[in-house]
Parts: C-alpha cells; structure tokens; sequence
C-alpha cells in the first residue's frame, strides 16, 4: 500500500470511529442492562414490567420541575406493572442527596456518577426519557420536558404498552 | 507535485478532526448551568454594562436571554 493510501485509510478510520461514538440507542432496540454501570442506589424489579428511564440532574430546571408529575404518574400506574427510574448524571452526591432528601420522589432514583450509562446511551438533551417494553425493547424516546404535553404523551403511550400482551 | 497536493489535502482533513473544538455533551453541562455563568448575576454590573451600551449605541434593552448555559430542553 502507497503512502498517500495509508493516510486516506487512516483518515477515513478515524472518521468512522468519530462518528461511531455518537450511535446510542435507537427506538426498536434493546436498552442496555442497567446492572453493568455501577449506578449508585438500588435498582428496582424490572423484570416484565413497563419502565420509563428519566435522565436527569439536579443542575437542570425543568428535570426538576418533572418531578411532580412523574411522581403523580407513577402513583397512578405502579399497580399496573409500570416502574419509573429517574437516573441523575450529576457527578458529585451532595446536591443529589439533598434534593432527594427535600423533594422524596414516590419512584426509584439512583446516581450515575461516572456518566457510564448516559455516554452509552447518548441522551441527545436534559432531560431524555426512555420508554421500554415488557421484553426490555426501547420504544420512545422523549427529549426534553415540555410539561403537560409530555405528561399526555408519555401517559397514553404507557397505557398503550401496558395493555400489549406479553 | 500531486502528491503535494494530496498531502495538503491530508492535513486539512486531519487538522479539521483533532482541532482544539469539543462538544460538550448535554449531561456534561453541569458548570455551564451553574449560576455564575449566568451574564446578568450582578445587577450593579449590568446597570453599568447597560449604560454604557447605550451611550455607545443609542440602545438600550431588548437583549436579555433568560437561564445560564445548561442548553436543557
């Protein structure tokens, strides 16, 4: 191989490898295993159950300002196999603590401190949500909080899932 | 002479690459959100900004953004 050749390859490598840090995960695929990023805090049983991964951090207003309302949806549909998990990716435990302490969500949250599972999953802004199946298979992606429009999609879109067969 | 060009060519594409840019992802926005980011977090510093903008452009007002660099939503 000519020299001028090797650089093209070269450059071409680093290209892809560029672009190939940026794929995250799409809608039809399935959601990483939560269990292999050493999220701090417990998680809780997702085994056939609906979940909805909320990533959020205690620097960013209207993640915060989800809270009521995801706290009021997971009151209204936990007894129905559906479990919300809110994932903060603030680095540092002490305003994720105190926020937790003061708000008490009604629904799981844990810490990924080391942005392990948020790099993976490439959140394109703050806060994402994921919605997955019973079988585990990412089906919407929710990109910001736009408050009750977000709360009526996620809602019927929830619903929706609850009532598939398994 | 070709080759020269290529090479060129090579460069600008690796220097286009590994620049000194970065993007900085939304959940790396931590310091960026925080409030001494903030443009208008001193009131006497911005009177004082504000006056001097419109002595200077016969302009006043009309340029506040609300929230700090966290780009949420």
């Amino acid at each position: 191989m000519s020299s001028p050749t090797k650089l093209i390859a070269g450059l071409a490598c680093a290209l892809a490898l560029t672009t190939g840090a940026f794929a995250g995960v799409k809608v039809g695929q399935p959601f990483p295993d939560l269990a292999g990023y050493a999220l701090e805090g417990t998680l809780p049983a997702r085994e056939g159950q609906v979940v909805l991964i909320d990533f959020w951090a205690t620097w960013c207003a209207p993640c915060k300002a989800s809270f009521p309302a995801y706290s009021e949806l997971q009151r209204e549909l936990a007894g129905r196999g559906f479990v919300l998990l809110a994932v903060s990716v603030d680095k540092t435990s002490g305003p994720y603590e105190e926020f937790i302490k003061r708000f008490a969500p009604s629904f799981t949250t844990v810490r990924d401190g080391k942005q392990k599972l948020v790099a993976e999953v490439q959140v394109p802004a703050m806060p994402t949500s994921y919605l997955i199946d019973r079988k585990g298979v990412l089906r919407a992606v929710h990109s910001g909080f736009h408050g009750a429009e977000t709360i009526r999609s996620l809602r019927e879109e929830i619903i929706r899932l609850l009532e598939e067969k398994p | 002479m070709k080759r020269n060009h290529l090479l060129i060519l090579v460069l600008a594409g690796l220097a286009a690459l590994f620049s000194g840019c970065a993007t900085v992802h939304p959940w790396e926005r931590a310091t960026l959100a925080d409030y001494a980011m903030r443009p208008d977090r001193d009131p006497l510093h911005n009177a004082m900004f504000e006056h001097i903008y419109f002595s200077r452009e016969a302009a006043s007002g009309g340029r506040g953004v609300g929230g700090s660099g966290c780009g949420c939503n």
